[in-house]
């Protein structure tokens, strides 16, 4: 059973949607949802969120950040050569229901997490708001997919090439300033951006769904890699999760869980640089 | 039949120096001249004590007969009538609780060594090529689906394709074996032993899908009702490794005897950088536990680099679950054993990792359900242990994900085990049934097996009575 790429496009600097022919995945497939992969027979198995299911055709979409070995690896493949596995799909369906209004924050890589919930909460009814935010202007992914389908969008970059000049913080501020009756919002990105997050809706009482990105390796529930702690319980994220309430996760300690292979996944990239480079 | 011998025939193993470097097999197993000088201590008794003892009843005495003839492919013939994974059990078996434990010979000399014997007639089967797939005299039409890849469902799946139905497994991981390939260690059982088990059912007819994960990927209702399925096997193991809840277990460098044994067998992080996934093995290693999985990641850990690895262990060497054999290679290459303390909390580093395991001494009280006297914390013993890895291996039990995605399938409430029939290994489920560690708990091998054989019978029962009335009732209710 092959798992070939059907497609693959460059969505922003080191940015990659792929389109992936997984009949089996494409089936159950629901928003919130992701798959485990890996790209070749001595590779690692990575988690990446199923950004569009297509039950007809059989075909899944993923969009992913260059970031380490595994995803740079994969970032060098084109339409037509196979993934080694491809398994899914993962982790608990998001809760999705018409809340009202729905303020919808992606930053970094959790853009292209976002972009499957945005529409998600758009066909459930909602009034959806989306934050879009990065370093600056030419790393903001999905752009016009994202301002497509809101209906109110807004841009944050640290550095003020786009949008507001700040973090996506800010704009959650000032939209919750503005008196802007927020029924919801959810978070995908950096954990840090999710802990500023859940720290400002916690203040004024909004509930607040973030979607965790902790290191996995099944994927499946029989490893405990992915243990992160919601509300001073251990809960495992690829079977309990990835989504959480914001104000109940410790984000400190996943924090540093994601940093626990810094100087291994360093290495391993390093030796795949020096290989590409040796074979021209 | 001649003099009683009472020393059993050593088995060649690999030297303990050069063993802890490598993941290469440590068990060298008999040599025919070996294997023929140990069958003749046997003395094929016309009543044999071991075979009783044997969880799935081989013909102990007959097998070793053939041994003694010479006749190994013979041997193999006949250990396969009921258990068709020798060449795994003959190394993983706890033989001295079950056949050697019960042998005649073991009550004033060495037990017969029975496993070992199993061990060398499959390895020569297999180096011999002459392993032959009897061709399926009739094909049913039915289709069943086997879930998990594990030797409860590797050897169920053989058994009814044998039978001439259409068999699929589905696997979620991308390797099939279940245990064998991502717990049980190289060095112990190589992963090509699983290897030719997989590719011998395949010959069968037997359709592996790997990446399937029931109850996620398709769940058991869509499988039967629309995908055409008949009749299901589960045999999902006991994968969701327990954590005992204690302050602490989070830190960085605190591994689930699971991942740690996941990212060494199934992912070989061993071979980093060479293969991609990475695994952190400190200087200093406790391992949590003292049955074959905290064994095996003990030795693992050593064997990836870790100058010290101690079990820390809350009863005693006696009480231990682990395979002798494997306790005492163990012993051999240096790992510590810590009995009576039991941890109560770990202490990190300011960056989160790890650095001590502090630990409370215990003492043995009265004897608990399991017949092992329980161990009782002394209070204000607690003492702290410096460590920079720490690998908890207190007890998997099984996932909940199938149970609760599956309408009508009872779990046990206090283990999380499925309800199935001790005799027919019928669930709660019409068409479904289940066996090995998802409806024992974590167990054995060849319990598994044995379980994933029966239950073949069972199937096939069913699928031919299917429109008998009460067929499910007379399954679920038979003694
Ligand atoms: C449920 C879930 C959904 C995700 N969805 C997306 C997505 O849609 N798009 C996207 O770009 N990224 C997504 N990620 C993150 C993605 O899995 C990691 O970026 C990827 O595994 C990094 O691998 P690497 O070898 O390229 O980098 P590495 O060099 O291995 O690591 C770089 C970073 O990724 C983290 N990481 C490493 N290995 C893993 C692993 N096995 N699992 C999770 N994180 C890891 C590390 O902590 C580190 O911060 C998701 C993660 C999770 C858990
Ligand atoms: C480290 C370790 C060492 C051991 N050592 C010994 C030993 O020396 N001797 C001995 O006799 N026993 C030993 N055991 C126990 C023995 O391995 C188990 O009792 C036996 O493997 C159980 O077999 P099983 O078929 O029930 O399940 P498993 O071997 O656990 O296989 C279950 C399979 O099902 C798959 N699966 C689970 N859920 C799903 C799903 N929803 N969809 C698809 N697939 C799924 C899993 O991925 C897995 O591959 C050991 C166990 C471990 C963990
Ligand atoms: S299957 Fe296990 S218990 Fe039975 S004879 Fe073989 S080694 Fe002994
Ligand atoms: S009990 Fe021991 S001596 Fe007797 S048949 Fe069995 S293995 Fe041989
Ligand atoms: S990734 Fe293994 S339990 Fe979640």
């Amino acid at each position: 059973m092959g798992y070939k790429i059907l497609f693959k496009e460059e969505v922003g600097p080191g940015a990659y949607r792929m389109i992936i022919d997984a009949p089996h995945v494409a089936k159950n497939a629901r928003p919130g949802q992701f798959i485990v992969l890996r790209v070749h027979e001595k590779g690692e198995r990575i988690p990446l969120t199923i950004s569009k299911a297509d039950k007809e055709n059989g075909q899944i979409t993923i969009i992913f950040q260059v970031v380490g070995k595994s995803t740079k690896h994969l970032s060098l493949l084109n339409e037509g050569d196979e993934l080694a596995d491809f398994l899914g799909p993962l982790g608990m369906p998001s809760e999705i229901d018409n809340f009202g209004t729905v303020v919808l924050i992606g930053g970094g890589f959790g853009t292209a997490v976002l972009y499957p919930m945005v529409v998600a909460y758009k066909e459930a009814g909602n009034h959806v708001i989306v934050i879009n935010g990065a370093r600056n202007k030419d790393l903001l992914l999905l752009e016009k997919d994202l301002s497509n389908i809101a209906d109110e969008y807004f841009v944050t970059t640290d550095d003020g090439s786009k949008g507001l000049k700040g973090f996506v913080t800010d704009m959650l501020k000032q939209l919750i300033e503005n008196g802007i009756k927020i029924d919801r919002v959810f978070a995908v990105g950096p954990v840090i951006m999710m802990a500023n997050v859940a720290k400002l809706t916690k203040e004024h009482g909004i509930k607040t769904i973030v979607s965790l990105n902790p290191i996995m390796v099944d994927g499946t529930g029989m490893c405990g890699a992915c243990r992160v702690e919601v509300g001073g319980k251990t809960k495992f994220a690829c079977v309990d999760g990835p989504d959480f309430d914001a104000h109940e996760v410790n984000f400190d300690l996943l924090m540093k869980r994601l940093r626990m292979y810094r100087k291994e996944e360093q290495e391993s990239l390093e030796k795949f640089e020096k290989e590409l480079a040796q074979n021209g | 039949m001649g003099r009683i011998k009472p020393k059993a025939v050593e088995m060649a193993k690999r030297p303990v120096e050069e063993r802890i470097k490598s993941f290469d097999e440590v068990a060298l197993g008999y040599t025919a001249e070996e294997a023929m000088k140990e069958a003749e201590r046997c003395l094929i008794c016309p009543k044999p004590t071991c075979v009783p003892a044997c969880p799935v009843h081989i013909d102990i005495p007959a097998f070793i007969k053939k041994i003694q003839e010479g006749d190994f492919l013979a041997a193999v013939r006949i250990i396969k009538q009921d258990n068709p994974l020798p060449a795994v059990c003959g190394r993983v078996c706890p033989q001295e609780d079950q056949c050697e434990g019960s042998c005649v010979m073991g009550r004033k000399f060495d037990p017969i060594s029975i496993g070992r014997l199993e061990r060398f007639v499959a390895d020569y089967e297999a180096k011999t090529g002459e392993v032959n797939v009897q061709p399926v005299k009739e094909k049913k039409p039915q289709k069943v689906a086997v879930v998990g890849s594990g030797p409860s469902g590797l050897v169920c799946a053989s058994e009814l394709a044998q039978k001439g139905y259409n068999v699929t497994v589905f696997e979620s991981l991308h390797e099939f074996g279940g245990v064998l390939v991502y717990g049980i260690p190289q060095f112990r059982l190589p992963k090509e032993i699983v290897k030719r088990e997989v590719e011998y059912i395949s010959k069968l007819g037997v359709k592996f899908v790997k990446n399937f994960f029931v109850g996620r990927t398709r769940t058991l209702d869509e499988l039967m009702e629309e995908d055409g399925f008949d009749a299901v096997f589960l045999g999902t193991g006991a994968g969701l490794p327990r954590f005992q809840g204690i302050p602490g277990e989070n830190l960085l460098g605190i591994y689930s005897a699971n991942e740690f044994l996941t990212r060494i067998n199934l992912m070989r992080a061993y071979k980093f950088p060479d293969y991609d996934t990475p695994i952190k093995v400190g200087d200093t290693v406790a391992v949590i536990g003292a049955g074959n999985v905290a064994m095996d990641a003990a030795r693992s850990a050593l064997r990836a680099g870790a100058k010290k690895v101690m079990i820390l262990y809350r009863r005693t060497e006696k009480e231990m679950t682990a395979r002798a054999e494997e306790a005492e290679n163990a012993m051999e290459e240096g790992i510590e054993f810590h009995f009576l303390v039991n941890p109560v909390r770990y202490h990190g580093d300011e960056n989160g990792w790890v650095k001590e395991v502090e630990v409370i001494r215990m003492k043995l009280g009265e004897p608990d359900e399991s017949g092992r006297r329980r161990p009782i914390p002394i209070e204000g013993s607690e003492f702290r242990i410096p460590v920079d890895t720490v690998i908890v291996a207190i007890g998997q039990i099984p996932s909940p994900i199938i149970a609760q995605t599956t309408k009508g399938l009872e779990v046990h409430k206090r283990w999380g085990t499925l309800v199935a029939n001790e005799k027919t290994f019928a669930t709660t489920k019409k068409g479904v049934f289940a066996g090995g560690d998802v409806v024992t708990g974590a167990a054995t091998v060849i319990l598994a097996a044995g379980a994933g054989k029966d239950a073949a019978k069972y199937i096939d029962y069913y699928l031919q009575n299917k429109d008998k009335p009460d067929i499910w009732e007379e399954l679920t209710k038979a003694k």
